[in-house]
C-alpha cells in the first residue's frame, strides 16, 4: 500500500547536491511530489525536504539510497514520528465587485494574509499543511484564480525530535 | 612546497602508490601529461580508445584489490570512458578516473571538447568531483581514493579543468581526509550475529550463497573455513566465482540463469540460506515471487544496507564488511556447544548428490566439430587451473564460468552486472600488467572481441603476452540462443558476414595467430600458446566452434530457479 512520506535530510551544501538527489529519484523511478532545499544556519549544510509516495519497501529503499549518497549526512522519515509540516502558497485572485469582499472573508477563514492589492486583484499568502492549501483552493471559485505559487512542504520533528549534525 | 595543479595530480597518484595509469592524452590534460613525462614513479599505458583505459584500470583493481587509475581528456575522452565507468560501477570496482575539463571560465559556454562530465557520469559513479580551485585538488584526490576503496567500492571521477592544472598552490598530500557524511559500517551488529549463528545451527537444509562481495572483501579464506566447519553446501554467483574453491566437494558450482542443476535446486529447496556479499540479482534468483514461494529463512550479510531487502525480504540482515562479519561468525560458532543436526545434514547431502548426479554440464565429447565447452575444459587443464581468466559477454562467458573451475578469488575477471561486450581484451591487459609472470587468458567470442580489437596494438607496444581464446561460432551466440528459444529461430542480425581472417589480423598487429578447426588440435594449440617458448608473446587463437551449441542449464527470464531447461530435454 502506498502512503505519503516526508523525508528530511541534511547534506553538504555543495554544487550539484540537489541534482544528486533529484537524479537518484528519477534513475530509480521513485516519486517526488515536492522537494525544497536551502542552506541551514550552518552555511556548509543544506536541508532538504522531499515529499514522496510509495509502499513501505520503496520508502525503505529511498531512505537507504539517500543515505548511500556520499554527500548526504543524515536522513529522517518525518512521517515515522510526530512532526509539523508547513507549506507556503501565494495566490493571485480576481477581486472585483461582490466577489472582492467574499474573497477577503475566505482568506480570513483560512488565516491567509492579503499582501498585495490592486483595484482588481488580491495576492494572498497562506501557510499550512498541503491539504489546508488544497482546501483553500477548493473553497474559492477556480474562475477567480489568476496564478498559484507553492513552495512544497517543509517539515520538522515535534518536541525533542531533531535532525542535526 | 608550491606546485601546479598538473604536478599535484601526478604527485598524488605517486603518493597513493599507483603502479599504472591507463590513459589517452588530449588538449585538456596536456599539462598533466607533461608532468607524467617528467616523472618515473608510475608507468603510463597508452591505450587505443578511452573505454579500454577504464576497463584495464578496472581489471587491475579486480585482480590486485588495489585502486585502478585511468586518465582521459575532456569531451569525447569522457564519453568514451563512460561505458568503462558504468561497468565498474555495476560490479563495485574501486577505480579513480581523472578527466580533463575545459578551463573554468569556459565551462557552460559549449567550448571545444566540453561535456558536463559530472552530470554525465553522476548515475554511474560512487561519487564524482569537479575541482574548481587548485587549493582543493590534493584533498579531493585523497577523498577520491578513500571513497573508491572503502565501504562498497566503486568508481570515482575527478574532473579537473585545464586552468586548474596550471594554477599554483602549496602542495601537501594529506595522510587522510575526514568526511562527516561518509562513514561506511564496518562491524556487524552483535545481536544479529548471534541470531544468525543460532539459525545456522538449527538448519536442516542449509545453503550458503556468496557473491562478488566475498571476492572484493577478501573474505574467501573465512568463508571457506565457515563452510568447512559447518559442512554446508556452497554456491557462488557469476561475480563470486573463486570465493569458495570450485573443486571443493562442498561447492555446487555457479547458480542462476545458467547455474548448475544442483545449485539451483538446493537454493530453491533449502530451509536456511546464508547470503554473503550477494544481492539476489535477477540473473541469480530469477523471478523473486517464484523464489519467495518456498518458505526459508534468510541471513543476508552485505556492506551495503540498500542491497538488503531490495529484491527479497530477509530475516536476519547483517550490515558490515564481509570479512569482519564472517570472522565474528566463526568465533561465535567455535564457542557454541551446539552443532548442526548431522542426520538432517546427511539427508540433505544425499538429496544434493542426487541432483548432482544429473551431471547437468555434460556435453557431446565425441563431436567432430569443436565444442566450446571442450576448449574451456582443456584450457583449465593446460593452465593447471591457475590462470587469470578474463571474458567478454555472451555464451563464451557462461561456458568460461561453468567449465573453468576457479579455486582462488580474483582469478575470474568479467563484466557481470553491466554485461559489457568488449571488456575481455583490455581486462586481460590490466591483469597481465599487474602480474607479468602469470598466465592470463581472455576467453572471448568473435563478436565481443571486435568491440575493442584495437587494443591488440597496445598489447604490442607494451609486450603484453595475453592469450586470446576466441570461441568463434560466427554468431552472436547468446543472442542466437535466445532467438532460437524464444523467437522461432528467426536470427535477426545475430550473424556477422565478412569476419576478418583473425590469424592475419593478429599477425598484422605483430602477434601470433592460430586457427584451430578440429577437436583433436585444441589441446596442442593451447599447450603451444602457453609454452615457455611463447611466454613473451601475445597469441590469438581462433577456435572454430559448433555454431548451434547452447548454454545449459537455462532458467528462462521470469521463471523460478527450479524451472530449468536442461540439455537433454531439447
Amino acid at each position: 500500500m502506498s502512503t505519503r512520506h516526508i523525508i528530511s535530510l541534511l547534506m553538504e551544501n555543495e554544487a550539484g547536491a540537489l541534482s544528486r538527489v533529484a537524479g537518484l529519484f528519477s534513475a530509480r523511478a521513485y516519486n517526488i511530489e515536492s522537494l525544497t532545499v536551502a542552506p541551514t544556519e550552518d552555511a556548509t549544510l543544506s536541508r532538504m525536504t522531499i515529499v514522496t509516495v510509495g509502499s513501505e519497501d520503496i520508502i525503505e529503499q529511498i531512505t537507504k539510497q539517500l543515505n548511500k549518497l556520499v554527500d548526504v549526512i543524515k536522513v529522517m522519515d518525518l512521517t515515522e514520528g510526530r512532526h509539523i509540516e508547513r507549506e507556503l502558497m501565494l495566490v493571485k485572485v480576481k477581486a472585483v465587485g461582490a466577489g472582492r469582499e467574499e474573497m477577503k472573508r475566505t482568506a480570513d477563514i483560512f488565516r491567509g494574509r492579503i499582501i498585495d492589492v490592486t483595484d482588481a486583484t488580491y495576492t494572498i499568502e497562506l501557510t499550512g499543511t498541503g491539504s489546508k492549501l488544497d482546501a483553500f483552493l477548493e473553497a474559492i471559485d477556480p474562475a477567480f484564480i489568476i496564478e498559484t505559487v507553492r513552495t512544497g512542504a517543509s517539515g520538522i520533528g515535534r518536541g525533542e525530535r531533531s535532525l542535526k549534525v | 612546497m608550491e606546485a601546479t595543479g598538473a604536478e599535484i595530480v601526478v604527485r598524488c597518484l605517486a603518493e597513493e602508490g599507483v603502479e599504472f595509469v591507463f590513459g589517452y592524452p588530449g588538449g585538456a590534460v596536456l599539462n598533466i601529461y607533461d608532468e607524467i613525462f617528467k616523472q618515473n614513479k608510475f608507468k603510463h599505458v597508452l591505450v587505443r580508445h578511452e573505454q579500454a583505459a577504464v576497463h584495464a584500470a578496472d581489471a587491475y583493481a579486480r585482480a590486485t584489490g588495489r585502486v585502478g587509475v585511468a586518465l582521459v581528456t575532456s569531451g569525447p575522452g569522457v564519453t568514451n570512458a563512460v561505458t568503462g565507468i558504468a561497468t565498474a560501477y555495476m560490479d563495485s570496482i574501486p577505480i579513480v578516473v581523472v578527466t580533463g575539463q575545459v578551463p573554468t571560465p569556459a565551462i557552460g559556454l559549449d567550448a571545444f571538447q566540453e561535456v558536463d562530465t559530472v552530470g554525465i557520469t553522476r548515475p554511474c559513479v560512487k561519487h564524482n568531483f569537479l575541482v574548481k580551485d587548485v587549493k582543493d585538488l590534493a584533498a579531493t584526490m585523497k577523498k577520491a581514493f578513500i571513497i573508491a576503496a572503502t565501504g562498497r567500492p566503486g568508481p570515482v571521477v575527478v574532473d579537473v579543468p585545464k586552468d586548474v592544472t596550471y594554477h599554483v598552490t602549496d602542495f601537501e598530500y594529506p595522510a587522510t581526509v575526514e568526511m562527516r557524511s561518509y562513514n561506511p559500517v564496518v562491524k556487524g551488529h552483535s545481536g544479529q550475529l548471534k541470531r544468525a549463528v543460532q539459525m545456522l545451527l538449527e538448519a536442516k537444509r542449509p545453503m550458503i550463497y556468496t557473491g562478488g562481495g566475498v571476492v572484493l572483501g577478501d573474505a574467501s579464506a573465512q568463508l571457506t573455513e565457515l563452510a568447512r566447519l559447518l559442512g554446508f553446501p556452497v554456491t557462488n554467483t557469476l561475480m563470486g566465482l573463486g570465493g569458495h574453491p570450485a573443486t571443493d566437494k562442498q561447492n555446487l558450482g555457479m547458480l542462476g540463469m545458467h547455474g548448475t542443476y544442483e545449485a539451483n535446486m538446493a537454493m530453491q529447496h533449502c530451509d536456511v540460506l546464508l547470503a554473503v556479499g550477494a544481492r539476489f540479482d535477477d540473473r541469480v534468483i530469477g523471478n523473486p515471487s517464484h523464489f519467495a514461494r518456498e518458505a526459508r529463512r534468510i541471513i543476508h550479510v552485505d556492506i551495503d544496507p540498500s542491497s538488503i531487502s531490495k529484491r527479497v525480504k530477509v530475516d536476519v540482515p547483517i550490515v558490515g564488511d564481509v570479512r569482519n562479519v564472517l570472522t565474528d561468525m566463526l568465533a561465535l560458532l567455535k564457542q557454541a556447544k551446539d552443532r548442526p543436526d548431522a542426520t538432517a545434514l546427511n539427508a540433505w547431502w544425499t538429496q544434493i548428490e542426487l541432483w548432482r548426479s544429473k551431471n547437468c554440464l555434460k556435453y557431446n565429447k565425441q563431436s567432430p566439430i569443436i565444442k566450446p565447452q571442450y576448449v574451456v575444459e582443456k584450457l583449465w587443464e593446460v593452465t593447471k587451473g591457475d590462470a587469470y581468466v578474463t571474458s567478454d559477454v555472451g555464451q563464451h562467458q557462461m561456458w568460461a564460468a561453468q567449465y573453468y573451475k576457479f579455486d582462488k578469488p580474483r582469478r575470474w575477471i568479467n563484466s557481470g552486472g553491466l554485461g559489457t561486450m568488449g571488456v575481455g581484451l583490455p581486462y586481460a591487459m590490466g591483469v597481465q600488467l599487474a602480474f607479468p609472470e602469470a598466465q592470463v587468458a581472455c576467453i572471448t567470442g568473435e563478436s565481443s572481441i571486435q568491440m575493442n580489437i584495437q587494443e591488440l596494438s597496445t598489447c604490442k607496444q607494451y609486450r603484453i603476452p595475453v592469450k586470446v581464446v576466441m570461441l568463434n561460432n560466427r554468431y552472436m551466440g547468446m543472442v542466437r540462443q535466445w532467438q532460437e528459444f524464444f523467437y522461432g529461430s528467426r536470427y535477426a542480425e545475430s550473424y556477422m558476414e565478412s569476419l576478418p581472417d583473425f590469424v592475419k589480423m593478429a599477425e598484422a598487429y605483430g602477434h601470433i595467430g592460430m586457427r584451430i578447426d578440429k577437436p583433436e588440435d585444441v589441446e596442442a594449440a593451447l599447450k603451444e600458446a602457453f609454452s615457455p617458448a611463447l611466454k613473451e608473446r601475445m597469441v590469438f587463437m581462433d577456435f572454430q566452434t559448433d555454431q548451434t551449441e547452447n548454454v545449459f542449464p537455462m532458467v528462462e527470464g521470469g521463471k523460478g530457479l527450479s524451472e530449468m531447461i536442461l540439455a537433454e530435454e531439447l
